[in-house]
């Protein structure tokens, strides 16, 4: 049980002179909450493994200090660390049955056998187990290998955070979702500090209460899934999370209004002194833009095709050269190739240089 | 539907049917011939049943007595070079680096004693020992230990068995060097997270890993050191006495030497039959190894 500290923390897998744009992970100072449910979400390549490997002490940063409940555990090896941490493909021991499995690293740890056998059970029953217990591990399905997994960093009664690395990858479709609300249970009966990296914005969303969005080796946002769906702090958070993601265009702004190829569109918020020489682009998502049939004061765009979600239609429309999602409202039928956007002005931000800039009510 | 009739076909197989029965049908149907058969010389040959196979199993005759003491030999050698190789293998596959300009250093200095041929190995080794001319027998013998393969059983014994090891330790080393390399690190990562010792993990991770290259290390070397001929021959020439007579030394001496052929087709066929019986045996083992499939979810 801790709370988890990082401090400065940045890595480059060139060594700490490498340039500071090539490091995998920029410096990013942050708290994680004893007991959260946190998701690193972010594409290939954007240093959530990397971040997730340095809490677990797989790799020493080359930069900052990572503090379990104030204490400074930077030096510390793995093993020192308790660190439970389940990886996208099972790791089980292939000689051993699962009970055997689950007790390894107890056994490691010289805990006496009375008590080994104890929390093995315990964990087992916990995770579904007990009826394989001694079963050889290799034979069973890979979403009870994952279970194993996560069962060997269960086991520890000392372990202050678990980690997951894309634990799904390997899981089917359906078992996928039987899974994650098995971990969901498991966070709330063990008030364990859990880190779940994953590039599935669906399962970030549905298992953390914090998301925590990674992009290009830096933290852009984290916050709940509705702060990060309301109000994205970048427009690659808006752009990532959501499905179609958001809007972005690039817009003339000034006090209440935002014009896109000299067309104004009302903003909630008054926008006074823009940083100077930035790139203004206002973001809005799908959701909040209606489809409606073309009228004056409306923007007007071309219908490039419809696609329909099932919950909702969205219709894919291009203003000049710009490609844009819109919402298609119940009962609309479009018959003309030509339509206007209406936009909600409450749901439309302003972005200087991709960053969110705050308006003033 | 009609089954189409294409008797041109049969031209198209013939030259196969030809070369095997020209390199191995033949040569072999002729084996069995003289197998049943005995031969004074000037090509006159005698029916003699399964004569020299009822020889071949009794101890109590001259060629029973042979080909049982070779092949216990040989299976004594066997025995001793799996047992040394196998495990310094495994050594040495794990002491390699696993990445760096010193992994190509390291395969290529331990793929150079499979590239010398045979014979060469033999003469390497036949002058390296010897205690007059020899950097290995003079060194010993001026350190005070006797030896000398020409004369002591024991000194040509580990002479023989010390050039396998130095020749293929080298096969089973990279093999295993593969096996390892095709651990994912995750594995080192977990087993570090679960706090497991060196050994553990030797126990748990690698040495589990490496089970399918290890049968197959096991099988090559198998076979391999049960055929040797070359290098104890050049080496030793079977001696001192029959001490390092192998089956296929004796089997030489028996066709070539003596020219009893009915005696060493038996002999052969015999020979042959036992590899086949071993092949068959590990390969086996080695294709039900792998077969484990997962379960399907019972009710739990």
């Amino acid at each position: 049980m801790a709370r988890i500290d990082l401090v400065d923390l940045a890595h480059s897998y060139g060594g700490n002179d490498a340039p500071a744009e090539s490091f995998a992970l920029k410096p990013v100072t942050m708290t994680w909450r004893q007991g959260g449910a946190y998701a690193l979400l972010g594409p290939s390549g954007c240093g959530k493994t990397t971040l997730l490997n340095l809490i677990s002490g797989i790799v020493t940063p080359s930069r900052g200090k990572i503090l379990f409940d104030g204490a400074d555990i930077t030096p510390l090896s793995t093993q020192k660390r308790n660190i439970a941490q389940v990886f996208q493909f099972p790791v089980i021991y292939d000689t051993m049955t699962v009970g055997q499995n689950l007790a390894f690293p107890l056994q490691n740890r010289g805990v006496p056998k009375s008590e080994v056998e104890k929390r093995v059970r315990q964990i087992a029953d916990l995770l579904d187990l007990t009826f394989y217990l001694d079963r050889k591990a290799t034979r069973l399905t890979a979403d009870a290998k994952q279970k194993i997994s996560l069962g060997r960093g269960l086991v520890r009664s000392d372990v202050a955070a678990v980690l997951f690395d894309e634990p799904l990858t390997v899981i089917d479709p359906e078992l996928k979702w039987q899974l994650r609300s098995k971990l969901k249970a498991l966070h709330r009966e063990l008030d364990l500090t859990m880190i779940y990296v994953t590039h599935d914005q669906t399962e970030a969303l549905t298992f953390a209460d914090t998301v925590v969005v990674m992009h290009d080796g830096r933290v852009v946002q984290s916050g709940t899934p509705a702060e990060l769906f309301d109000k994205p702090a970048h427009t690659f958070v808006g752009y990532f999370i959501g499905s179609p993601g958001m809007n972005i265009v690039p817009a003339v702004v000034s006090g209440h209004e935002a014009r896109i190829d000299g067309h104004v569109i009302r903003l909630h918020r008054s926008y006074g002194v823009l940083p100077a020489g930035a790139k203004i682009e206002i973001g809005v998502r799908p959701e909040f833009v209606n489809i409606a049939a073309p009228a004056p004061g409306l923007l007007s765009a071309n219908i490039e095709r419809i696609d329909d979600l099932g919950r909702a239609r969205f219709a894919r429309v291009r203003i000049g050269d710009v490609k844009f999602a819109a919402r298609v409202p119940p009962g609309f039928s479009v018959s003309d190739n030509t339509v206007g956007l209406v936009f909600d002005p409450a749901h439309v931000h302003v972005y200087a240089d991709s960053r969110l800039v705050e308006g003033v009510a | 539907m009609d089954k189409t009739i294409n008797q041109k076909a049969w031209f198209l197989v013939l030259p196969v049917f030809a070369v095997v029965a020209f390199s191995a049908i033949l040569p072999l149907m002729t084996v069995v011939n003289y197998s049943m058969q005995d031969t004074f010389g000037n090509n006159q040959f005698f029916w003699n049943g399964v004569g020299w196979f009822k020889e071949l199993l009794d101890p109590s005759t001259d060629l029973g007595g042979r080909f049982l003491a070779s092949l216990g030999r040989n299976l004594l050698f066997s025995a001793i070079i799996l047992a040394i190789e196998v495990p310094l293998g495994i050594v040495v596959a794990l002491s390699m680096p696993r990445e760096g300009w010193t992994v190509a250093v390291c395969l290529v200095i331990l793929a150079l004693p499979l590239l010398i041929p045979w014979n060469v190995v033999g003469t390497i080794w036949q002058i390296f020992g010897r205690p007059d001319i020899g950097l290995l027998g003079y060194t010993l013998n001026s350190l005070g230990i006797d030896y000398n393969y020409v004369s002591n059983e024991f000194d040509a014994w580990a002479t023989v068995i010390v050039m396998d090891v130095w020749h293929w330790t080298s096969l089973v080393a990279l093999l295993c060097y593969a096996g390892l390399k095709s651990i994912p690190d995750a594995y080192y990562q977990a087993a570090q997270i679960d706090g497991a010792s060196r050994w553990a993990v030797f126990k748990a991770i690698q040495l589990p890993k490496m089970n399918r290259v290890l049968l197959i290390a096991v099988l090559l070397r198998f076979m391999d050191s049960f055929m040797i001929y070359t290098e104890p021959f050049v080496v030793t020439g079977g001696g001192p006495g029959n001490s390092t007579t192998f089956v296929s030394i004796e089997l030489v001496k028996i066709a070539l030497g003596q020219f009893d052929l009915g005696k060493a087709a038996a002999l052969s066929l015999v020979y042959n039959l036992i590899i086949l019986i071993v092949c068959w045996v590990f390969y086996t083992v080695m294709t039900n190894a792998g077969t484990e499939r997962p379960e399907k979810k019972g009710a739990a």
